[in-house]
């Protein structure tokens, strides 16, 4: 299970994505982690995950007793943010507060930062390795690898990504008895019967393709408001949306807008709410997520599941 | 006029002014050992609890170049963290005071403040452009990490702003402050669309970090930016003795104080340049932070008047002093996580500017 040329093309690689973040500072931060994944048996370490996606797979590798703090985007499982202090918004972190829970290692997702508070924290002599978001199913599976050789948990990492790989398998299988692919329109708000829908470059975008779908906005990038004729143009077989406490809303509220109203969604009440993280998490649960998803647009038959 | 009421009006001037001047010395004694024990009190709180013989002895060691004492990890905390934050956070509060009581003076307004003459958003403008195109287009031709262009951004964004503004409002070399005030409302105003089309066309990550940035904070405050931060605000608050006398005669109005001997253009130009830098400086490190600049120098016009001589160093020190507390509450209250300092700033300043309206208008009523 352990060759050495993975954990030697690992340590490279880390050390590749760190070069690049390196760069960027005075003195390049020291991997304290790296070494200890090398290492046979888990040393015992002070995590703070910075990162939804790293709390959920640390857990999912049942490592959660070495996790010291997370972040506010940690909200699965459940009980990361009642069991752990919270050291504030991924993007918004500060040095000190990270280093008052004395960790040993920092994992940081893209984007986590800023960076001035990471160099402050590296600085402190806390190795801080970062994991790249990639909205993609060899990404997800790479990602569980590389946290899992961070946090150092030997096999059950590999059996995690083997897993994860697996479900990836089986969405492909069923993607396969799609004919035509439907398209979706996911919101990610509804202000005052304002749409802010999601373009290219999205993980809803990415979690619409794993399920079989098409994305009914590919025009544009990132998250952006549309007009009511634009969704009525755009004529989407299917509505998805964030299932957030406080914030939802039912198929009835939606198929009443005029902008919705004469959709071919309309027609057949196609609409879906799904939890954020689950749905865009791109962690080990996506495989899941993406199934739930295909079974919501296409029905349990073509998803595999009855 | 006989003389003896002269004489009895002198010595009534001179009593007022020897009160006012006891005063004046009463108050900054005072407001000095606030910002000292507001300092105290910041270098020895914060997430990571460290005793407070503890503080005394990593700086004395510090000093005193003891390599075991310096390496540790309060050391790294206390010098590199906490240190260049309080000292950021005093450089920015005396900058953005100065600022305030400067542009207060200058448009005989007590409304006026850089926000509001289009200055930190000319600053907000080029930040939010470096955070969503930094990274794509400017740093692979400037050569420089994304993160050390945004203040440099920021800064150039404030002198720019000043610069239009003053352009606009200046005809046949003479300054229009009416002029400016509306030319700074308008120019505030574009800025503030172009940053809506920005958080447009920005990514899920840029249009976040452009929020946070928009709140401002302390976080991440390292020698370096000291350093930047330092000298601009410190020239310029070495230049406000200069104005000083300029600012209490154009208090009077511009032909009088023309007619009094006051190179009134220059104290306008002045006045402005030095706005831009302490603004621009204090804003590309901290991003927004409000009500410092208007609240400073209202709280202390109430106690000692309106003669800038006293006003303007006093409105360093408290600007400093506020910024010191506002930061310690910030990075305490939810720790390990840290608030934005705009946020409290403002949630402490909006009442307390209501609070002091109000007991201005009863002083003037009754």
């Amino acid at each position: 299970m352990r060759r050495p040329s993975p954990t030697l093309s690992f340590l490279a690689s880390i050390a590749l994505t760190c070069a690049g973040v390196a760069g960027l500072f005075a003195e390049p931060p020291r991997f304290i982690g790296a070494r200890e994944a090398n290492a046979q048996t888990p040393v015992h370490q002070r995590i703070v995950a910075a990162g939804g996606v790293i709390t959920e797979i640390i857990y999912a590798l049942g490592m959660q007793d070495q996790i010291v703090g997370v972040d506010t985007t940690s909200l699965f499982p459940a009980n990361a943010m009642k069991d752990k202090p919270n050291v504030g918004y991924v993007r918004a972190l500060s040095a000190e507060g990270v280093l008052s829970l004395k960790p040993s290692l920092v994992i940081a997702i893209d984007g986590a930062g800023p960076p001035d508070a990471l160099k402050l924290v590296t600085d402190a002599g806390v190795n801080v390795a970062h994991v790249p978001d990639e909205f993609t199913a060899d990404g997800v599976v790479d990602r569980v690898r590389r946290v899992a050789a961070i946090v150092g948990a030997g096999p059950r990492g590999e059996t995690l990504a083997a897993s994860t790989a697996e479900g990836f398998r089986a969405l492909d299988v069923a993607k396969a008895r799609i004919a035509t692919p439907k398209r979706v329109l996911f919101i990610l708000s509804l202000q005052n019967g304002k749409v802010m829908a999601a373009g290219r470059n999205t993980s809803a975008d990415a979690i619409m393709k794993l399920a079989g779908a098409t994305n009914v906005f590919n025009a544009f990038d990132g998250y952006k408001p549309v007009t009511d004729e634009a969704i009525t143009a755009a004529a989407p077989d299917f509505i998805l949306a964030m299932d957030r406490a406080g914030q939802t809303f039912s198929a009835d509220q939606i198929f009443a807008l005029p902008s919705f109203a004469t959709t071919p969604a309309a027609k057949t009440k196609s609409f879906a709410a799904m939890d954020g993280l689950y749905l865009l998490g791109f962690g080990p649960r996506t495989p899941d997520a993406a199934r739930d998803l295909m079974q919501a647009i296409y029905g349990a038959a073509v998803a595999g599941r009855s | 006029m006989t003389t003896a009421v002269g004489q009895m009006a002198d010595v009534d001037a001179d009593d007022v002014f020897a009160a006012r001047q006891k005063r004046i010395w009463r108050l900054t004694i005072a407001l000095c050992a606030i910002l000292i024990v507001a300092a105290i009190v910041s270098l020895g709180s914060g997430a990571l609890a460290i005793a407070p013989r503890r503080v005394i002895e990593v700086i004395s060691g510090a000093l005193s170049g003891d390599a075991a004492i310096a390496s540790s990890r309060d050391a790294l905390v206390i010098l590199n963290i906490r240190l260049p934050r309080l000292l950021l956070g005093a450089l920015v509060g005396a900058g953005l005071a100065v600022a305030g009581t400067l542009m207060q003076g200058l448009f005989r307004n007590p409304l006026a403040d850089p926000g509001l003459v289009g200055v930190s958003a000319g600053a907000a403008l080029a930040a939010g452009v470096t955070i969503v195109f930094g990274d794509r287009y400017l740093a692979p031709v400037i050569g420089a990490p994304p993160f050390a262009l945004l203040p440099v951004g920021a800064f150039v964004g404030a002198l720019i702003a000043t610069m239009t503004l003053y352009a606009i409002a200046t005809r046949e070399g003479r300054t229009s402050i009416a002029t400016m005030l509306l030319a700074g409302i308008a120019i505030g105003a574009l800025a503030a669309s172009c940053m809506g089309l920005l958080a447009y066309v920005s990514d899920d990550r840029q249009l976040r970090d452009l929020t946070f940035w928009t709140l401002g904070s302390l976080g991440g405050a390292t020698w370096a930016k000291v350093a930047g931060v330092a000298p601009i605000v410190i020239g310029a608050l070495c230049a406000t003795p200069f104005l000083a006398r300029g600012l209490n005669a154009l208090l009077l109005g511009e032909a009088e104080a023309f007619h009094l001997g006051i190179a009134v253009q220059t104290v306008k130009r002045a006045t402005i340049i030095v706005t831009a830098l302490a603004v621009g400086a204090s804003v590309a490190a901290t991003g927004i932070v409000s009500f410092v600049g208007i609240v400073t120098p209202h709280a202390l016009r109430l106690v000692i008047g309106p003669d800038h001589r006293a006003l303007l160093p006093l409105s360093a020190i408290l600007g400093a002093a506020l910024i010191i507390v506002a930061d310690s509450l910030a990075r305490t209250i939810v720790a390990p996580a840290e608030l934005p300092i705009g946020i409290l700033t403002a949630i402490i300043g909006a009442p307390f500017f209501l609070w002091m309206l109000l007991r201005r208008d009863r002083a003037i009523d009754g």
